[in-house]
């Protein structure tokens, strides 16, 4: 193998860092996120006059109401492929349970008195289980919404109520999102990094998943 | 004559309506008295003629009823009955069912697009359909289920009232076809008055003892209004809601919901801000030079 004895593009992943997301874990993270984004940006779009101009980013306003729902399915299908991608991570322990009640000492970066938490911490997995009840709710009602012309005159009074939960449910994951996006990008240092090029530091992994990081670093129990 | 297409509400519009509040003197309202209605369908080909939409081929049902419902391209159709009074007497119901321009559109309150519907000082209820969207929200708003979607261009459409004559001075293309003298236009104070007097006249002279006038004020009143045989019983002819108003979930939708939803998202981005200034990232001193080494197989993924 041919190498440079000065600069050497790296292939691997360093010697000292772990693998946090596979390639293919961090394809289904960002098609999942980039078809959520549309749809989340058009929808509080339609939601109100307020917001109205995000359409204009997004192709206009009947550009918009041609890709949100289209895009909506996109994002059911990829966030229901993360669900199976990472259907042992998202088990609960019982640990989770712990550091649910205790919650508030990761608000307050008191971190040391959680208990360790596996790959995913018991928030990331109320974080997935509440975007996939709204991944559910959402198609739902979008189809009715979708396609009203084929609905029959005599149940038109059903389109108002599927409006109205459909908008619930996107405010729900709405502020979910809100949630996640400020904590992997400024609250957690070098997660941004885990998502996007896949490994993080035997520290990062120590601080955050000291349970995953003792399984990783053990070498055994490995499928 | 401009000031008959003076702008009163916008659709899916963040700021203040332009001209609002200035004087609103003249208001214009279509007066169906559908005891005089003979089903010669002169109104429905008015209105093909006048706004210019292809026509298309349709179903025939074994009744005077052109088609089965209106459509993105017709918006004016006689709805026909034939209803058996409880003593076995028959009774042909013909009603002329278009948009009713309500004082309070449901079209309008539901609408997302800015300035896709316009309502006018003068009573009118307008799709723009440059600036129509295509969602249909107006559908989910509206309680006589007038819009009507067209799925070639993505646009719906309803009847305009004819805005672009009336606000020429010309009454609605409807109106001037009508051969029975059944279809009035003028001022919403005129018609009304019309409208009771020949109510009375019913009441008075014909075996139509509650006869009545049709202004539903669920949705504030319309600007088209009927006289009917039978005030209390509207859904005979066609199915004309008996109490029309907008659905309460279309209430809840644009009323507390938005402002929860909107105010949660403000919130949540504030307290998000002020727990980045208390709190801040998650920074650690890792000692890493202290942590057992990684062994080789880690580094490739669980």
């Amino acid at each position: 193998m041919a190498t440079s004895k000065h600069a050497v593009l790296r292939t691997e992943v360093p010697s000292d860092q772990i693998m946090r997301y596979t390639w293919v874990e961090r394809v289904c993270h960002w098609a999942t996120a980039a078809t959520y984004g549309y749809c989340g940006l058009s929808g509080l779009a339609f939601f109100t006059p307020y917001l109205y101009w995000l359409v204009i980013p997004l192709g206009g306003g009947p550009t918009a109401r041609f890709w949100h729902p289209a895009l909506g399915f996109g994002f059911v299908g990829f966030i229901f492929w993360m669900g199976f991608l990472w259907k042992d991570d998202f088990k609960f322990i019982p640990e989770d349970y712990e550091w649910n009640r205790k919650v508030m000492f990761y608000i307050t970066n008191q971190d040391e008195k959680l208990p360790p938490q596996a790959r995913f911490d018991a928030g990331q997995k109320v974080f997935f289980y509440v975007m996939i009840a709204t991944a559910v709710v959402l198609p739902l009602t979008g189809i009715v919404m979708w396609f009203p012309e084929y609905i029959p005159r005599s149940i038109h009074w059903l389109l108002p109520v599927v409006v109205f939960f459909h908008s619930v449910a996107a405010l729900v994951s709405v502020g979910m999102i809100i949630i996640h996006v400020y904590m992997g990008t400024v609250i957690v240092p070098g997660s941004w990094r885990a998502i996007t090029v896949g490994y993080v530091s035997r520290g990062w992994a120590m601080l955050h998943h000291a349970l995953w990081y003792r399984k990783m670093t053990r070498g055994e129990e490995r499928k | 004559m401009a000031k008959l297409l003076q702008i009163k509400a916008i659709s899916g519009h963040a700021g203040p309506v332009a001209g609002a509040n200035t004087s609103r003197d003249y208001d214009v309202c279509k007066l169906i008295d559908v005891t005089t209605c003979i089903g010669c369908k002169a109104c429905e080909v008015a209105c093909m003629e006048w706004n210019g939409y292809p026509t298309q081929t349709t179903t025939f049902d074994n009744t005077y009823q052109t088609m089965p419902d209106t459509k993105w391209n017709y918006w004016n159709l006689i709805r026909f009955n034939e209803f058996v009074h409880p003593d076995g007497s028959l009774q042909w119901l013909m009603r002329k069912d278009q948009c009713m321009h309500c004082a309070d559109p449901g079209c309008l309150k539901s609408c997302p697009a800015d300035g896709a519907i316009v309502q006018y000082a003068n009573g009118i209820v307008d799709f723009n359909q440059a600036n129509c969207i295509g969602c249909q929200y107006c559908v989910t708003g509206c309680p006589f289920d007038i819009p009507k979607f067209n799925p070639q261009t993505k646009k719906v459409f309803k009847c305009t009232l004819c805005s672009d004559r009336v606000s020429n001075g010309l009454e609605p293309a409807c109106i001037k076809s009508c051969p029975t003298g059944c279809l009035h236009f003028g001022s919403k104070e005129d018609m009304k008055d019309l409208a009771e007097k020949r109510a009375l006249q019913l009441r008075t002279h014909t075996p139509h003892t509650n006869a009545g006038v049709y202004d539903p004020a669920g949705v504030g009143g319309t600007h088209v209004m009927y006289v009917l045989h039978d005030i209390d019983h509207p859904e005979r002819y066609g199915g004309l809601p008996k109490n029309p108003v907008i659905s309460a979930w279309v209430g809840l939708w644009k009323g507390p919901m938005k402002w929860a939803g909107g105010g949660g998202i403000f919130l949540g981005l504030l307290v998000a801000a002020v727990h980045f200034l208390r709190w801040g990232p998650k920074e650690a001193e890792i000692r890493e030079d202290l942590l057992p080494p990684v062994p080789p197989e880690a580094t490739h993924g669980d």
